[in-house]
């Protein structure tokens, strides 16, 4: 009795030995037994293709085409298209241009959604680097990087707005483009949130509405 | 003929033949649940990968966003890995010349991506969104762990089938509001448990997970 215990004992010390715990930490490939239809002929997003030579299965576009984002199906599909969003013909709204000026004004009417959606994006993408209120003064500030921009100062204040949404697309300077990270309507909003934090920062108290200038005087 | 064994022997080795045979289909039923399940086979998996790029370093001390790099994961299917462009908008500057991010700026002058090894793997017949739940509320902690403090990504949780549904049957507990989704150290408000701070999401977003087959088998 005692005989098949130890035994049994010694076989279980022997697997776990061997196979470890539950959540052991390694670069072992998960184990896969039965491949039922886990991998299936099609194609992921990033994911790779043995069919295009760089083994990408997402294609840049060629030059000259415009990237289809989900604007409008038919027109992909080739139905005749009144759409100006699906050719992105729009310069102003596209490229914050008009012929070779940038726009002064922004095509996209402000509100709160627009400041809220501004102020998100501004704080993913922009604020390691130009700071939280638009100083300049990021985290990145701490890791070698310098003359980052004063948002704030009166050169970027009397830029047009086209020329703020251009810098956000294709960067300036030792700015890389965020063109492929930030879409066009959310650049917008972020031209709108750097007006906002402009403003705020080189406001009177003639511009805070009564009922909060108390508190700001204390704040002081 | 009289009988090889005694009695005693006969039962004795009956009994011991009887235990070993107990034994073994528990033993073999106890390996197959432990090692045989997602919870062993796919937690802990940690490739290694062609740079060491550190989320503890990015996410946690620099406090990027996860939007910063795993762009749309808000409003697509898909969680994109950055593109080599991404890397460069801060290490064409920051320590540019480290051997340790030379297959960065090797794919930024040829063109090729980083071969980065995918560590979350659903099957090709299982379908999931992440919109559907970053939108809802649901942290990216509930599903891939403190990615934050992690130097190399690590598979977390099992993602099998009983693991979504267990979420699906009572969401409750991962549910927050949806601006703190992306702030991996959110801690529920002063007074208040994570618990009650889902329930209030849960009614005021009206939040009913489907358990139905079609919704993940489509
Ligand atoms: C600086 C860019 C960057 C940031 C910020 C970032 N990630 Fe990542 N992430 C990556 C890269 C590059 C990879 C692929 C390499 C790897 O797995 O380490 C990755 C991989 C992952 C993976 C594994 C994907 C797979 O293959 O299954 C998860 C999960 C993940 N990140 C979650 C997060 C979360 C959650 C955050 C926010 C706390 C975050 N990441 C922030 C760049 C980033
Ligand atoms: C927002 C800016 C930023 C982005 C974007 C970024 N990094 Fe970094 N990275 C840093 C900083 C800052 C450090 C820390 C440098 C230090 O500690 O001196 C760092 C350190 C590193 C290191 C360690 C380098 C060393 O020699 O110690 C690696 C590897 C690295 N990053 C890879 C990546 C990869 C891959 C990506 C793209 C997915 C990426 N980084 C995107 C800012 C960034
Ligand atoms: C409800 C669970 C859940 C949540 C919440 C979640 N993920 Fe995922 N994530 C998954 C699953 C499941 C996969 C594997 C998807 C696949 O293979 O199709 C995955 C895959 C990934 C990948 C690899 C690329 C891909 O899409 O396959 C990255 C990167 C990632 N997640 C990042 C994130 C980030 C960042 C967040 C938070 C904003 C997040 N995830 C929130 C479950 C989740
Ligand atoms: C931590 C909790 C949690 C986990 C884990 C989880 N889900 Fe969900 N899931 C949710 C919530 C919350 C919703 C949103 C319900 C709503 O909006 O009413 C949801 C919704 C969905 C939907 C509905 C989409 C639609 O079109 O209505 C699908 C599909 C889905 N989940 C698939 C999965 C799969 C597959 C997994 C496992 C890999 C998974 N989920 C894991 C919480 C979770
Ligand atoms: C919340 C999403 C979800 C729902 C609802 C769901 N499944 Fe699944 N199912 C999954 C995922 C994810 C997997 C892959 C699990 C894995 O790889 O470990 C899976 C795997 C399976 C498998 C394959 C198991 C294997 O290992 O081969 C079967 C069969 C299955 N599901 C049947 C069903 C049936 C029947 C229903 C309805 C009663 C159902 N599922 C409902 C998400 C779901």
């Amino acid at each position: 009795m005692l005989r098949v215990l130890l035994i049994f004992g010694a076989l279980v010390a022997v697997i776990v030995g061997i196979l470890g715990f539950r959540g052991h930490l390694g670069p072992g490939r998960p184990l896969m037994v039965f491949f039922d239809m886990d991998f299936q002929p099609k194609y992921q997003p990033q994911g790779q293709s043995a069919f295009f030579s760089d083994g990408r299965a997402q294609r840049t576009p060629p030059t000259g085409t415009v990237a289809f984002g989900g604007a409008d199906f038919f027109g992909d599909a080739g139905a005749p298209t009144t759409n100006p969003d699906f050719l992105q013909a729009d310069d102003v709204f596209y490229r914050g241009k008009e012929g070779e000026t940038y726009v002064k004004r922004s095509p996209v009417s402000t509100d709160m959604p627009l400041l809220r959606t501004g102020r998100q994006q501004y704080g993913i993408y922009c604020a390691v680097c130009h700071g939280p209120s638009g100083r300049g003064n990021g985290i990145l500030t701490e890791y070698g990087f310098v003359e980052i921009a004063k948002l704030t100062d009166p050169r970027v204040r009397s830029m047009p707005d086209g020329q703020i949404y251009h810098t956000i697309a294709n960067g300036k300077g030792l700015m890389n483009g965020y063109g492929h990270q930030i879409p066009p309507a959310e650049r917008w909003a972020v031209v709108a949130y750097v007006r906002a934090l402009q403003w705020s920062q080189n406001a009177s108290m003639d511009d805070v509405p009564t009922q909060f200038r108390a508190e700001l005087e204390k704040g002081e | 003929m009289p009988s090889l064994l005694s009695e005693k022997t006969d039962r004795e080795l009956r009994l011991q033949v009887g235990l070993a045979g107990v034994l073994f289909v528990a033993l073999a039923i106890g390996v197959i649940w432990y090692y045989f399940t997602p919870k062993y086979a796919r937690v802990g998996y940690r490739p290694e990968q062609p740079v060491p790029f550190s989320h503890e370093i990015h996410a946690g001390q620099l406090g990027l966003s996860c939007l910063y790099c795993h762009t749309h994961v808000d409003d697509s299917v898909f969680a994109n890995v950055p593109a080599t462009q991404t890397c460069m908008n801060c290490h064409a500057k920051i320590q540019a010349n480290s051997p340790l991010l030379a297959e960065v700026r090797a794919s930024y002058e040829s063109g090729r991506p980083v071969r980065w090894k995918k560590i979350h793997q659903l099957p090709d017949y299982a379908y999931f969104n992440h919109a559907v739940h970053v939108q809802r509320g649901v942290s990216c902690i509930s599903c891939h762990g403190k990615v934050n403090q992690m130097k190399v990504v690590f598979h977390a949780e099992s993602l099998s089938m009983s693991w979504c549904l267990d979420c699906h049957r009572n969401p409750t507990p991962n549910l927050r509001p949806p601006s703190e989704v992306t702030n991996l150290d959110w801690q529920p408000p002063e007074g208040k448990t994570a618990a009650q701070v889902g329930l209030e999401i849960q009614e005021r977003l009206l939040i009913n997970p489907p358990e139905t087959c079609q919704a993940c088998h489509r």
